[in-house]
């Protein structure tokens, strides 16, 4: 089954003063899936999106909504809902005003999947913006996000402002509206382990460049954290990759990109040595931390296999 | 109940093949829906097809159009059997050098074994 391209960047590049926010970044995003853009504040998720929905451009390079450059090109722009914790509405608006605009502006607004998350957050609807909570506004980012029903929605880390409960019903309400509606969603967060299980495909920035683009599924169990006695983790890991390292005294905990087989597992246990899973996060976070060179490119080459 | 071990849609799968085995899913039972699971274990729908239908290939599950999954009829046999066949390489062996290492002699870890099972 052949169709468009959702979102497709070639070599985007952007820099703020000698600041490279983007650096050749080239990604391809299908339609109908739950993206997530990972990485650490100020790594160039909020840049990417704001060139993907037309609010900023880059200095070089190209994106494409559905086959367009979405700056300044409306029929593009009505079909993506970005929504960012900064989230701006007319000073005096009151909560249901917000909604009723939002109505207005995407074509695919579903009214009775706002009236049900309104009531599962709580929200007043008749107290003005400008007085809600923190988290009340979160929650009116995150509702006008899903019940626009945009054919793509980015979600630029609006959950920040809810608490834990109210985190989770965003995420329970999204996968069951998303399995209902199938859509493009693109989630940043650096809540990573919260979103993790939501995601099919997994895009990971760091300092501006493309570091893990991979489908989830396939991200995990590549890595395992080996601890034990030094000289027995050191003889078992031989030439794996290392993500990361801790020692204590004698005690040693290595990070390994390897998908063990069931002998492996086997071998390690005789040599008194334990094996423990590693989350996404960690994945993300100690891979991040070490050299970006060309790690980051064996795992896109991977990825494109 | 989901961890990061390995990839979700096997861990999906295994439930699911642990059920048929203890008898929760019979020859014939309903599964879950791909959203149902999704909804339950807090996963991508995308991710909990993916698992069910990995059974529909090994033969373990069919699909009644309009209606929804359901068990083989000879899925809780088949199972059974791949289990048996990975009993030895999954249980026995670690026990063993588990029992070897503590020094415990194959007399007394039969008695173990016998009074384990009495209880």
């Amino acid at each position: 089954m052949s169709r468009t391209t959702a979102i497709a960047v070639r070599e985007l590049s952007k820099t703020y003063k000698d600041v490279r926010a983007l650096d050749n970044v080239t990604l391809d995003l299908e339609p109908d899936r739950i993206y997530g853009l990972l990485g650490r504040n100020g790594a160039g998720k909020t840049t990417l999106m704001s060139i993907l929905t037309g609010q900023n451009y880059a200095d070089q390079g190209t994106a494409e909504i559905f086959g367009h450059a979405p700056f300044e090109h409306d029929p593009t722009l009505s079909r993506i809902c970005f929504i960012r914790e900064s989230q701006k509405y007319p000073d005096d608006f009151k909560v249901h005003q917000a909604f009723k605009s939002a109505a207005l502006f995407f074509e695919n607004w579903n009214e009775e999947l706002a009236q049900e998350l309104v009531e599962a957050f709580e929200l007043p609807t008749k107290r003005r913006i400008k007085k809600l909570s923190r988290g009340q506004l979160s929650a009116v980012g995150v509702i006008i996000g899903m019940a626009s029903r945009a054919d793509i929605t980015f979600f630029d880390e609006p959950y920040l402002g809810l608490d834990a409960v109210a985190r989770q019903i965003f995420y329970d309400r999204l996968v069951e509206d998303f399995a209902e509606c199938p859509r493009t969603i693109v989630l940043s967060s650096h809540l990573i382990d919260e979103v993790a299980n939501l995601l099919e495909h997994v895009i990971v920035i760091d300092k501006g460049r493309i570091v893990i683009d991979s489908d989830a599924e396939q991200l995990r169990g590549t890595a395992v954290t080996v601890t034990g006695d030094a000289a027995k983790v050191q003889e078992f890991i031989g030439s794996a990759p290392v993500i990361h390292r801790d020692a204590l005294g004698a005690l040693s905990s290595v990070t390994i990109r390897a998908k063990l087989d069931e002998s492996q597992r086997e071998q390690a246990k005789l040599m008194g040595l334990d094996l423990s899973p590693v989350s996404l996060q960690q994945l993300v976070v100690r891979s991040a931390l070490s050299s970006v060179t060309e790690q980051g490119i064996d795992e896109r080459t991977e990825a494109r296999k | 109940m989901i961890d990061d071990s390995k990839p979700i849609f096997l861990q999906i799968a295994e439930l699911i093949e642990n059920d048929i085995i203890s008898g929760v899913l019979g020859e014939e039972a309903q599964v879950p829906s791909t959203n149902e699971f999704a909804a339950f274990y807090r996963i991508n729908p995308a991710t909990a097809a993916k698992g069910i239908n990995r059974l529909v290939e090994d033969g373990l599950l069919y699909k009644k159009r309009g209606i929804g999954m359901f068990v083989t009829h000879d899925a809780p046999r088949r199972l059974r059997e791949q289990r048996r066949e990975k009993f030895q390489q999954q249980y026995i062996t670690p026990l063993t050098a588990e029992a070897a290492k503590l020094g415990i002699s194959l007399e007394e870890l039969v008695t173990m074994i016998k009074t384990g099972s009495d209880s």
